[in-house]
């Protein structure tokens, strides 16, 4: 901002003045965590922003008896502190791993979303959960799964003018076990070198069903099929899921970067699922 | 534009750009230079304020982000010309040198004891992630945040 001289803003009193000025060419703007940073260091350059963070239409949490609605401006610290983080330890677990109290209470899971990072800690849960994304655009209302809102590193399916109005994050069956870790230098800053998320429902002394969301390791955040299917009917121990572990790491298609090499990404992806298989079984 | 907040306890009113940082508007604009600018993108908390008894980095946030609302800088905690009890212990414990970082410190630890006034060693730390401090090595800054919670809970009772 400071290179180019303030940005340009406006704040839009309803939802379609925010799309009719999103349609011109207008950025939304939420938090600003992701966007003002990008501006800054030149990235981007948007003609001006559509600031949507205190849009009444956008706030709250409304839960429902099958999920929860999370409109597009709550934050990640909103979210810690509403009864949904209980209600859906996942969502708690991967949110508190995510930047530092400030960046919490300044960025929105939206925003998280919408950056559409292969390491974004918010999209992990979403994932698992099977989120959904209610958008509100020139055209009307629509809604669509979180694995077909992101397409690649940046990308969405977000059409001219539109804007995310909500994410739908229905609650899973039973009671599932959750797990999440990410693997980063500095803990609370780092834009992780690889995260596991996981939600397993045990039947008995072994996985009944199991659901898995990898970060950093594809070009967007991973749900690898085949190696959920392949824990189906395994003890939730590491020795069990030593050829489970191999598998994942060959289901990432990792790139190298500044953080860390493809190769170690594939290994370390393998290795989280040994730790929660650790983490998990070792719980009280 | 012409925004409205209340900075410290009173009001201000100005005519800034909206994508004015409130970093530039707090140093620059009000001479308030007590926040510091140490990266610039998030990732140091030199610059950390409270908004709305939030904390948030002044870096990036704009003036048309805080029309309406409360802010707190480090030069509104004082009180009739004591330090608070953040401030006290910080220099109790030694927990500064070149003093750079500790406005940061200082509002996030604020904030923490905001929302929970009884944090462990662990939870002090946690929350401090967000602060880098070249000098010091934390550890003397997360005493003087654990000693300065034990003096605000007995002063509150
Ligand atoms: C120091 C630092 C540490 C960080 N650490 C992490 C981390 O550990 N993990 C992590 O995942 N992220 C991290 N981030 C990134 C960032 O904080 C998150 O991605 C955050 O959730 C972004 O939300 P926001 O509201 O600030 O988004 P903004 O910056 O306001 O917007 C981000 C993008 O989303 C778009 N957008 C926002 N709202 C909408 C909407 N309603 N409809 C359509 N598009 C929209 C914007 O146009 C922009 O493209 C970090 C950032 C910083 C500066
Ligand atoms: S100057 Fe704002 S976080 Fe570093
Ligand atoms: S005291 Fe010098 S940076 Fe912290």
């Amino acid at each position: 901002m400071r290179k180019t001289g303030p940005v340009e803003i406006v704040k839009p009193r309803d939802i379609a003045e925010a799309v009719r000025l999103v349609k011109e060419g207008g950025r939304p703007l939420a938090g600003g965590t992701d966007l003002f940073v990008r501006i800054r260091k030149g990235i981007e350059n948007p003609p001006f922003l559509v600031y949507l963070g205190e849009l009444p239409e956008l706030q709250g949490i409304r839960l429902r008896e099958e999920g929860a609605e999370v409109g597009a401006a709550v934050t990640h610290a909103e979210l810690l502190r509403s009864p949904l983080s209980a209600r859906v330890p996942i969502l708690r677990l991967a949110i508190s791993a995510l930047g530092a109290p400030a960046i919490r209470e300044m960025g929105t899971l939206a925003g998280n979303l919408a950056n559409a990072s292969p390491a974004g800690d918010g999209l992990i849960p979403l994932y698992l959960l099977e989120a959904t994304v209610r958008l509100a655009g020139p055209d009307g209302e629509r809604e669509i799964p979180v694995e077909e809102f992101v397409l690649g590193p940046g990308k969405t399916a977000l059409r001219p003018g539109e804007i995310i109005r909500s994410l739908w994050i229905p609650f899973p069956e039973g009671k599932p076990l959750s797990y999440f870790r990410k693997v980063g230098r500095r803990r609370a800053l780092v834009i992780a070198i690889a995260s596991l998320g996981a939600l397993i429902w045990l039947e008995g002394d072994v996985i009944g069903k199991a659901r898995l969301a990898l970060g950093s390791v594809a070009p967007t955040v991973l749900r690898p099929r085949q190696v959920e299917e392949a824990l189906v009917g395994l003890p939730l121990e590491p020795e069990a899921l030593r050829p489970a572990a191999e598998l994942l790491s060959r289901a990432t298609q990792p790139i190298s970067d500044l953080r860390a090499s493809a190769d170690y990404r594939r290994k370390v992806a393998g290795n989280l699922l040994l730790d929660m298989a650790i983490s998990l079984s070792h719980r009280d | 534009m012409r925004i409205k907040f209340k900075l410290n306890g009173r009001k201000v009113e100005l005519d800034v750009p909206p994508g004015r940082r409130l970093l530039d508007l707090l140093r620059e604009d009000l001479g308030l230079t007590g926040t510091k600018e140490g990266c610039g993108e998030g990732e140091c908390g030199a610059c950390a304020v409270i908004v709305d008894g939030k904390l948030r980095l002044s870096c990036l946030t704009t003036a048309i982000q805080v029309d309406g609302k409360e802010v707190l800088t480090v030069e509104g905690l004082a009180r009739d010309g004591k330090l608070h009890p953040i401030q006290e212990a910080l220099v109790e414990t030694a927990g500064l040198q070149c003093g750079f970082c500790t406005p940061g410190f200082v509002m996030a630890a604020y904030a923490l004891l905001l929302e929970n006034p009884r944090p462990t060693r662990e939870e002090v730390r946690a929350w401090l992630s967000g602060n880098l401090c070249r000098c010091t090595g934390y550890e003397k800054i997360v005493d003087a945040v654990l000693l300065a919670a034990e003096w605000l809970r007995n002063r509150d009772g």
